[in-house]
């Protein structure tokens, strides 16, 4: 009996291992070495190991000790090409003349005669600067904070705390503030059109209803990117909008439809929108038409009874329609980079700059890291709230 | 039982075929797939196994230093050849995940056009990003200047989504002289200035970030100038017959180039296609399909005038360009894209 039910065990364990192991390969995995690429440092201490420990030590402030300078020179004469073309491209995040900075420097520690060992600050002042030595401290590694602090416009300065990277810079959370603006306009939006749209099709027969459904769906089941293209067409100066009310004679100059926030959001909801309707459908197909009644019949005012009964019930379905449509805007890449300009585009558009144009991961990553923390904590808070409320996601 | 054997004899059997196909594999040479790659197979790949009776195997890529990186961490892991960006050439090549090559074992220096030539790479495609202009409503040939003048030319302008080449552009147009534009652009004054260009068209401008985008904006008269990748312009005017201009002087030119893996187990065979590949009969193919501007000085000669005349190499079109500086980019991608990205969102 006990046998029995062991192997039984072992048999569901079996059906949901691919799972697991499709879950662990696409999604643990990959979020892992997200994590793990925006706090590794690797460079310096792979081409400069012995520098790499003095810097460790160092406190950061004013310059470091004279075995730092020896550690610099001895390790700068023993690397390869390989590993300080890799050491130059991690330093020039901060100061493109980082390269040759290090190269001169080699190149100069190579002429000298065998034996001794030239004045750094000599071969170049720059040694010579306290900027110059934080910044080698900062890529120190293994692991640190910089691209963390990158993606949030922030450095660490071992004299003055942390600061601004660049002052007066707030780029990334700029963007970082633009992409929850969208999303949440975009939730917005989307649920203001769908609420009315899916109350008038709950009350529908089936057929009615399911005639009208394949008209949300049509468009859902199209490629995002010939959407995408299709809103070009209508919103651009000359495209079917602008000319349509010019001819009409409404408006004398085209409206400025595209590249701009005005397109973006447009082109968002209007893709976005299935993932509104259907669990706000589903959330108000299952209420029964009969408590609305009964409380108008018991002396309720409409709008009291909308607010005390209806809401309430569709309440699940609201939730889980904009935190769906909320979360997908959120990690939108196409849409705004062909509708949007400059100043539309998301954090997933700086994500895929670094990971494939620039080929910086760690900020790529860091900037991937606080995506993710911020869209865990608020659906952490969402889920808290629905549970104080006594309604759970179905 | 006999399941459990049968399995045991396919993974053996299997191991078997995966060893003797690891110990003397064929040549891999690894393009970007498409109407490219198909042009250089029947101008290079093809010919070349006719000729030599080397197997050549085909496989494509989509472009990346990671990939690279990955391709060689390990050993071999069957490519040799490899058509790669002139970034990922210049990294590479820093990284030591390519083989520094020898220019006279491929026919010497002087058989290539200038730029073709690297340390670790020999052209394979030259293509240049050029001012392309509406005829209908630009009347005379436009210069970058005119590009940054918005009385001249009223009307809205595209540029690609990045501070690479829009910088070199506002300079040009600024009056520096090709020779001493990267030289200004190391100072801060010089980027400074090169953004103060921008600011000028800045309320104008349109950005494009797909290489198709540009001849569409063109098409559908958002703009009326834009910069954008001489292959693009050539198939808009000549196969869908736009009232387009392109403007070959002071257009920045690029280069995609052959490279050997250091891991590739076939480096004379390799060696002997690259040799192949410089030639100028193979290379006089090459634009037959595609506008791909050819690396062989000998074989500009050989092609038809009115395929010659859309070509990046094409001895009136090459005449007053620029090489993108990639050294340079490599350098300062991170803090100008930075810098770009604040500037653009303003």
């Amino acid at each position: 009996m006990l046998k029995g039910q062991r192997g039984g065990m072992l048999r569901s364990y079996a059906l949901i291992a691919p799972m697991f192991v499709f879950l662990l390969a696409t999604f643990l995995w990959p979020v892992s070495m997200i994590l793990w690429r925006s706090v590794s440092d690797p460079e310096l201490r792979a081409a400069l190991p012995a520098t790499a420990v003095e810097l460790s030590s160092w406190s950061g402030q004013g310059l470091p000790p004279a075995s730092a300078y020896a550690a610099l020179a001895s390790d700068l004469v023993k690397v390869d090409g390989a590993s300080l073309a890799s050491l130059s491209r991690r330093l020039s995040y901060e100061n493109p003349g980082f390269r040759a900075l290090l190269q001169s420097t080699k190149r100069k520690l190579e002429a000298a005669p065998a034996g001794t060992t030239p004045d750094l600050v000599a071969l170049d002042p720059q040694w010579g600067a306290n900027q110059t030595w934080q910044a080698m401290k900062r890529a120190a590694g293994p692991v640190g904070v910089f691209h963390i602090l990158s993606a949030l416009d922030l450095r660490q300065n071992y004299e003055t705390g942390i600061g601004p990277s660049r002052p007066g810079a707030a780029l990334y959370r700029s963007i970082i503030l633009r992409t929850f603006a969208i999303a949440s306009t975009t939730a917005i939006l989307a649920l203001v059109l769908a609420f009315p749209l899916c109350a008038f099709l709950a009350r529908q027969s089936d057929r009615v209803r399911n005639l009208l459904l394949l008209m949300v769906l049509l468009p859902f089941w199209t490629s995002i990117l010939v959407r995408t293209t299709a809103w070009l067409a209508l919103l651009q100066d000359r495209g079917v909008i602008n000319t349509l009310l010019m001819d009409m004679g409404l408006i004398d100059q085209p409206m400025k439809l595209l590249y701009n926030r005005i397109g973006v959001i447009t082109a968002l909801v209007h893709v976005m929108l299935p993932f509104m309707i259907f669990p706000l459908l589903a959330a108000m197909r299952s209420i029964d038409p009969r408590l609305f009644r009964a409380a108008l019949s018991l002396g309720a005012t409409p709008f009291y009874a909308f607010r005390r009964v209806y809401l309430p019930q569709v309440m699940p379905g609201v939730m889980a329609g904009a935190l769906m449509v909320f979360v997908v805007t959120l990690g939108f890449y196409v849409t705004p980079m062909l509708v949007g300009g400059p100043g539309d585009q998301m954090i997933s558009y700086y994500i895929a700059l670094y990971t494939t144009g620039t080929l910086n991961w760690g900020l790529a990553s860091s900037l991937g890291l606080i995506l993710l923390v911020i869209t865990l904590s608020l659906y952490a808070i969402q889920n808290a709230l629905l549970r104080r409320s006594g309604v759970g996601l179905r | 039982m006999l399941k459990r054997t049968k399995l045991l004899a396919a993974s053996l059997l299997a191991c078997t075929v995966c060893l003797a196909s690891a110990s003397a594999r064929d040549l891999v040479i690894v393009s970007n797939g498409g109407t490219f790659q198909e042009a250089q197979s029947n101008a290079i790949f093809k010919p070349f196994t006719a000729k030599t009776g080397i197997k050549v195997v085909e496989d494509t890529w989509d472009n990346g230093i990671g990939v690279i990186r990955t391709k060689v961490e390990g050993g071999d892991s069957g490519w040799d050849i490899v058509n790669a960006e002139s970034e990922e050439l210049e990294i590479a090549c820093q990284e030591g995940l390519i083989l520094p090559l020898d220019i006279d074992k491929l026919g010497g220096k002087d058989n290539y056009v200038p730029g073709a030539v690297h340390k670790c790479g020999i052209g394979a495609a030259i293509y240049n990003h050029v001012l392309a202009y509406d005829k209908t409503r630009v009347s005379a040939v436009p210069t970058w200047a005119d590009f940054f003048d918005l009385k001249k030319y009223p009307g809205k302008r595209a540029l690609r989504a990045s501070p690479k080449t829009n910088l070199e552009f506002a300079l040009i147009a600024d009056g520096v002289p090709l020779a001493d534009v990267y030289k200004v652009l190391s100072t801060p004054e010089g980027v400074d200035r090169a953004f103060a260009k921008l600011d000028t068209i800045k309320s104008s401008l349109v950005f494009w970030t797909a290489g198709g985008q540009p001849m569409q904006l063109l098409a559908s008269g958002e703009v009326v100038m834009t910069s954008s990748f001489n292959g693009r312009v050539t198939n808009a005017i000549n196969k869908e017959h736009k009232p387009f201009g392109i403007v070959w002087d002071k257009s920045l030119q690029t280069a995609d180039s052959w490279v050997i893996l250091k891991t590739s187990p076939n480096v004379d065979k390799a060696y002997e296609l690259l040799k192949f590949a410089g030639e100028a009969e193979p290379q006089s193919h090459l634009p037959d399909v595609q506008p791909i501007g050819i690396t062989s000085a000998k074989a500009v000669g050989m092609i038809k005038p009115e395929l010659l005349a859309d070509l990046p190499t094409a001895p009136d079109n090459n005449k007053d360009v620029l090489q993108i500086n990639d050294a340079f980019w490599i350098d300062n991608i991170d803090t100008l894209t930075a810098r770009w990205a604040e500037w653009s969102a303003q």
